[in-house]
């Protein structure tokens, strides 16, 4: 009777009984489809042809070093979290796990993807997948994420490494293409994330981060949101320049990069009244629209290389 | 005080057993797949102890390859052909 009293006890807060599902979600699920359709994209594209079991096993091993890193995240971030609305229903402010958890699953997962990944492409591909998460997990979540405004800017580079790592596991080093697909996810992560913290202004203030929003104000992140547009755009279209290039993919680079301008410029003008007359329907339609820029650029190249390019 | 056998807790931790029983057998599966697939592929899978076929030495009337016995390979157990004195450095394709 003793045992079913101490369970019943334990059940009345099931605060330390977490589903699988709370150990998926510290895998940062959304965040680990983004690097899936890079890295695949990356290999995808690169001149040396992979296996396709491997391949698949390659973006797994990315898509495990990046929910690794996620968990890495969550561990170090566990204060932040609990103060912000959007990320309070985490596993560990809800109280369903605890940040030695997260810890112990991220330490572990990143060694199970490197070891994994060094085997079933190269090492030295291992090597790039391992600094990306010592680059997100310690660069930008332990250091820089609370120290400048700039945090998004240089942490960025963690989720434009996978196109590289992927290109890596194909070609085992670094080219032109692979560094201009980093270079296109680089320059696009700040305007998207300045464009969502315009609209979740509160959360970061809240939680103490020094978002720009915060440190400048918002019609200063209304100018980098801009200016990062127009920086991104030569990248973006110099792409389509390249042996993975083409025609398909320069006309699709026009576009986007055309509309995206348009909607940093949009930006630009707005001031804070306008935007919170109409609910900030712009910036919320820049963040959209940034999502399909991404997607689009990177599915581009993915058909460009399926039906030729220039060469 | 009844007992509830079917109870949230319950759930949750079949449902994380279930999970991580899941993951490991598709682990394990991965593994043997990508194992299959290097083999299949040959990377360096024979050079450690003998010269492949592929890359051994070929020469006019010749035998195809030139094998060479693993190393520790009792002489009874080899044949005829590997058993004999090596010529010299002129090498054995040479006729």
């Amino acid at each position: 009777m003793a045992d079913i009293h101490s369970y019943e006890g334990t059940a009345q807060g099931l605060g330390g009984e977490a589903g699988f599902g709370d150990y998926v979600a510290l895998l940062k699920p959304r965040v680990m489809s983004l690097v899936v359709f890079t890295a695949f994209v990356g290999l995808y594209v690169a001149p040396v042809p992979v296996n396709p079991f491997i391949g698949f096993c390659c973006i797994l091993f990315i898509a495990l070093g990046g929910g690794a890193s996620g968990a890495l995240n969550m561990w170090y971030d566990a204060d932040i979290d609990r103060v912000m609305t959007r990320t309070a229903k985490r596993p560990i402010p809800a109280g369903r796990l605890t940040e030695g958890d997260a810890l112990g699953l991220g330490l572990f997962l990143s060694g199970l993807a490197v070891l994994m990944l060094g085997l079933a492409a190269n090492w030295f591909a291992a090597a790039f997948l391992a600094f990306t998460i010592f680059f997100y997990a310690v660069v930008y979540t332990m250091w820089l994420k609370r120290l400048t405004p700039q945090n998004i800017v240089i942490g960025g580079a963690a989720g434009a490494f996978p196109p590289m790592i992927g290109w890596a596991c194909a070609t085992g080093g670094i080219s032109v293409e692979s560094l201009l697909m980093f270079s296109l996810t680089f320059f696009w992560t700040p305007p998207h994330f300045w464009a969502l913290a315009l609209f979740m202004k509160e959360d970061y203030h809240k939680a103490g981060v020094p978002m720009l929003t915060v440190t400048h104000g918002r019609p200063a992140t209304r100018k980098h949101i801009f200016a990062y547009t127009l920086v991104l755009a030569p990248f973006a279209v110099a792409l389509g320049l390249t042996s993975i290039g083409g025609p398909l993919y320069l006309a699709v680079a026009l576009v986007f990069n055309a509309l995206f301008i348009l909607g940093g410029w949009r930006i630009l003008r707005r001031t804070e009244e306008q935007a919170q007359a109409d609910s900030y329907a712009v910036e919320k339609s820049f963040f959209r629209l940034s999502l399909y820029y991404l997607a689009a650029h990177f599915a581009a190249l993915a058909m460009q290389v399926t039906i030729g390019g220039w060469l | 005080m009844a007992l509830h056998p079917e109870h949230e807790l319950h759930r949750r931790r079949n449902g994380r057993n279930a999970g991580l029983a899941l993951v490991l057998v598709l682990f394990v599966a991965l593994v043997f797949g990508l194992s299959v697939v290097k083999i299949k592929q040959g990377d360096l899978m024979q050079g450690f102890d003998h010269r492949p076929p592929s890359v051994a030495p070929r020469g006019a009337g010749a035998p195809a390859a030139n094998p060479v016995a693993a190393p520790g390979t009792p002489a009874s157990a080899l044949p005829q052909a590997l058993s004999a004195p090596a010529p010299a450095a002129t090498g054995g394709q040479q006729q």
